[in-house]
């Protein structure tokens, strides 16, 4: 590394000081704010008179992208939570915490946002979206260079990878993202959000096609693999021309409505009544019984 | 068919149960030791703590050096973010459990949070106390070059060195006293070796060393992996986040800063 001069540093820590004590006392921003008693700004437009009309995921995606969806993307957005994100079944881990949440009898805000973060997950939710995302991105740009799709696949499907996304102390989405399914194989969610797709002339674009194409080289080189719906929702989207971190953003909030109804329905049973474990259920595999020597 | 009884496995918690209760523990054991009849009126809570994630008991040492990090560490002070989160939820007036939330939230991050202090363990476990090593790895962050190797994820890349203060001009008196006092506790290795090479790696990082950087060599030196660290790093800063959120709650929403004038909104159409 070269070497810095005093007066180098001298000069670096002045800018860091001076960038510091700006930040203090100011936050400049194109998001928006609120002015007391007047107005809401976001991006730029009044949220109370210009962004009035818009619908709930209108104003999620205006927020995101900053410009307006059009009423079939808006459709195609809230198919997208609905018909992939959205199951009432308390079974589901990020569900799950806000049923146990309500079913203790915290609050349902509590248990529906602990859910959320819990939807950062590894088998499912956030981190597979993601990685499929970054699939189909990749895919793509070494298609463009003139790659085969069978040889590529075959490559990925034949990497070792040192972890995995089901256990293990360190774990990571499959290597093949978008493909397999925790519990069964079979995704019931593709065909309606395919005919959602269709319904919002959405179902022709390159990302789309090449998930199909992905799904029917990889039926060739592991049969085993079946697409779901994470790779289908990351197509639909990067076709509309999100970003990843948009799409992540995007998904963030996709599975509260499931989780939502999980914790109604915990809240309307009899309290602590959801699936209490007895003592045996806990299945040791540990060291043998010791008493304890005082640290000295 | 009636379905079958769940399992939870586990390596290191066992009950029985009580005769007239399946539902009722008659007893609790944690890696082996009986924690009501046996382990309650003799372990400490940070030998506990230490019982129950590496599922042995500390040497004391390890108990020493555990207990003085969780004293370093218990409270940042209500100018850390993850403090400032627990205290705009004291502050509105929001339930206890969402303080503590919003500091594990905001606490886990890239900057200053448990991600970061995971992240600087990889480090250690890389360069262990070679100081070339470290002159190697300090120096693919020279540019932002090596955040492309990475892949997407919910976690953006680190914006600065794990381990180092961005904001930093000097090494703050606090951090210094902290790695002296964990170096000279016996049986530390990474500790002492950063005490004795600070400044050669704060050259080579080109920014001084943050309290993560020596949280990162003391969970090493306690033979915690980054995962461990990391929750334990969340769940060690709640008690500074517990009590700032209380006092923020009784003292209410205008003894809080709301930056009245602070927020300079662009664009405006």
């Amino acid at each position: 590394m070269e070497a810095v001069s005093e007066q180098e540093i001298a000069a670096n820590n002045q800018e860091k000081l001076e960038q510091l004590l700006a930040f203090a006392s100011t936050w400049t921003t194109e998001m928006g704010g609120w002015q007391p008693g007047k107005e809401v700004i976001l991006r730029g437009r009044s949220l109370l008179s210009d962004l009035d009309s818009l619908t709930w995921m209108g104003l999620v995606i205006f927020t995101i992208t900053g410009e307006i969806p059009k009423p079939k993307q808006v459709r195609l957005y809230e198919g997208i939570w609905l018909i992939s994100t959205s199951f009432p079944d308390p079974r589901l881990w990020n569900n799950r915490v806000a049923a146990l949440a309500c079913s203790v009898r915290s609050t349902p805000a509590l248990g529906i946002s602990a859910g959320i973060a819990v939807s950062e997950a590894t088998i499912y939710g956030h981190r597979p979206l993601v990685a499929c995302f970054e699939l189909l991105h990749k895919v793509k740009h070494e298609l463009d260079k003139g790659d085969k799709l069978s040889e590529l696949l075959q490559a990925l499907y034949s990497t070792t990878t040192e972890h995995r996304p089901g256990f293990g102390k360190v774990r990571q989405p499959a290597k093949i993202p978008g493909f397999g399914r925790p519990i069964t194989p079979v995704d019931e969610r593709i065909q309606p959000l395919k005919k959602r797709a269709r319904e919002c002339d959405c179902h022709e674009g390159d990302m789309f096609r090449l998930a199909f194409s992905i799904e029917s080289e990889l039926l060739k080189i592991a049969p085993e693999l079946k697409m779901n719906i994470a790779l289908l929702m990351a197509a639909l989207c990067a076709d509309q021309g999100m970003s990843s971190r948009q799409f992540y953003y995007f998904i963030t909030l996709c599975f509260s409505a499931g989780i939502l109804a999980c914790g109604i329905d915990a809240e309307q049973h009899k309290e602590g009544s959801f699936f209490p474990l007895p003592c045996k259920a806990i299945h040791y595999h540990g060291v043998a019984k010791r008493l304890w020597k005082p640290v000295s | 068919m009636k379905p079958e009884q769940a399992e939870i496995h586990s390596n290191f918690w066992d009950e029985t149960a009580c005769s007239s209760n399946p539902f009722e523990p008659e007893a609790c054991f944690c890696a082996g030791y009986d924690v009501y009849g046996d382990l309650l009126d003799k372990v400490s809570w940070i030998d506990y703590l230490f019982l129950l994630l590496k599922h042995e008991a500390p040497s004391p040492s390890q108990s020493g050096l555990l207990n003085a990090l969780s004293v370093a560490i218990a409270n940042p002070g209500p100018r850390d973010p993850c403090i400032q989160a627990a205290m705009s939820a004291g502050a509105g007036g929001s339930t206890s459990a969402s303080s503590l939330m919003a500091a594990i939230a905001v606490g886990a991050g890239n900057t200053g949070g448990a991600r970061e202090v995971a992240t600087a363990m990889q480090g250690w476990q890389k360069c262990g106390q070679d100081l070339a090593k470290w002159t190697a790895y300090l120096k693919q962050f020279e540019d932002d070059s090596w955040q492309a190797s990475l892949e997407k994820d919910v976690w953006l890349p680190s914006e600065h060195i794990p381990g180092f203060n961005p904001h930093g001009t000097e090494c703050a008196p606090i951090v210094k006293q902290t790695l002296v006092y964990l170096s000279n506790l016996s049986d530390t290795i990474v500790l002492p070796w950063l005490q004795q090479n600070r400044l050669e790696l704060e050259v080579l990082a080109a920014s001084p060393l943050a309290m993560t950087g020596v949280v990162a060599g003391a969970f090493i030196d306690l033979g915690f992996e980054p995962a461990q660290a990391e929750m334990l790093f969340l769940l060690l800063r709640l008690p500074g986040a517990a009590a700032h959120a209380l006092e923020q709650y009784e003292l209410g929403w205008k003894n809080f800063p709301f930056f009245e004038q602070g927020l300079i909104v662009k664009g405006q159409g």
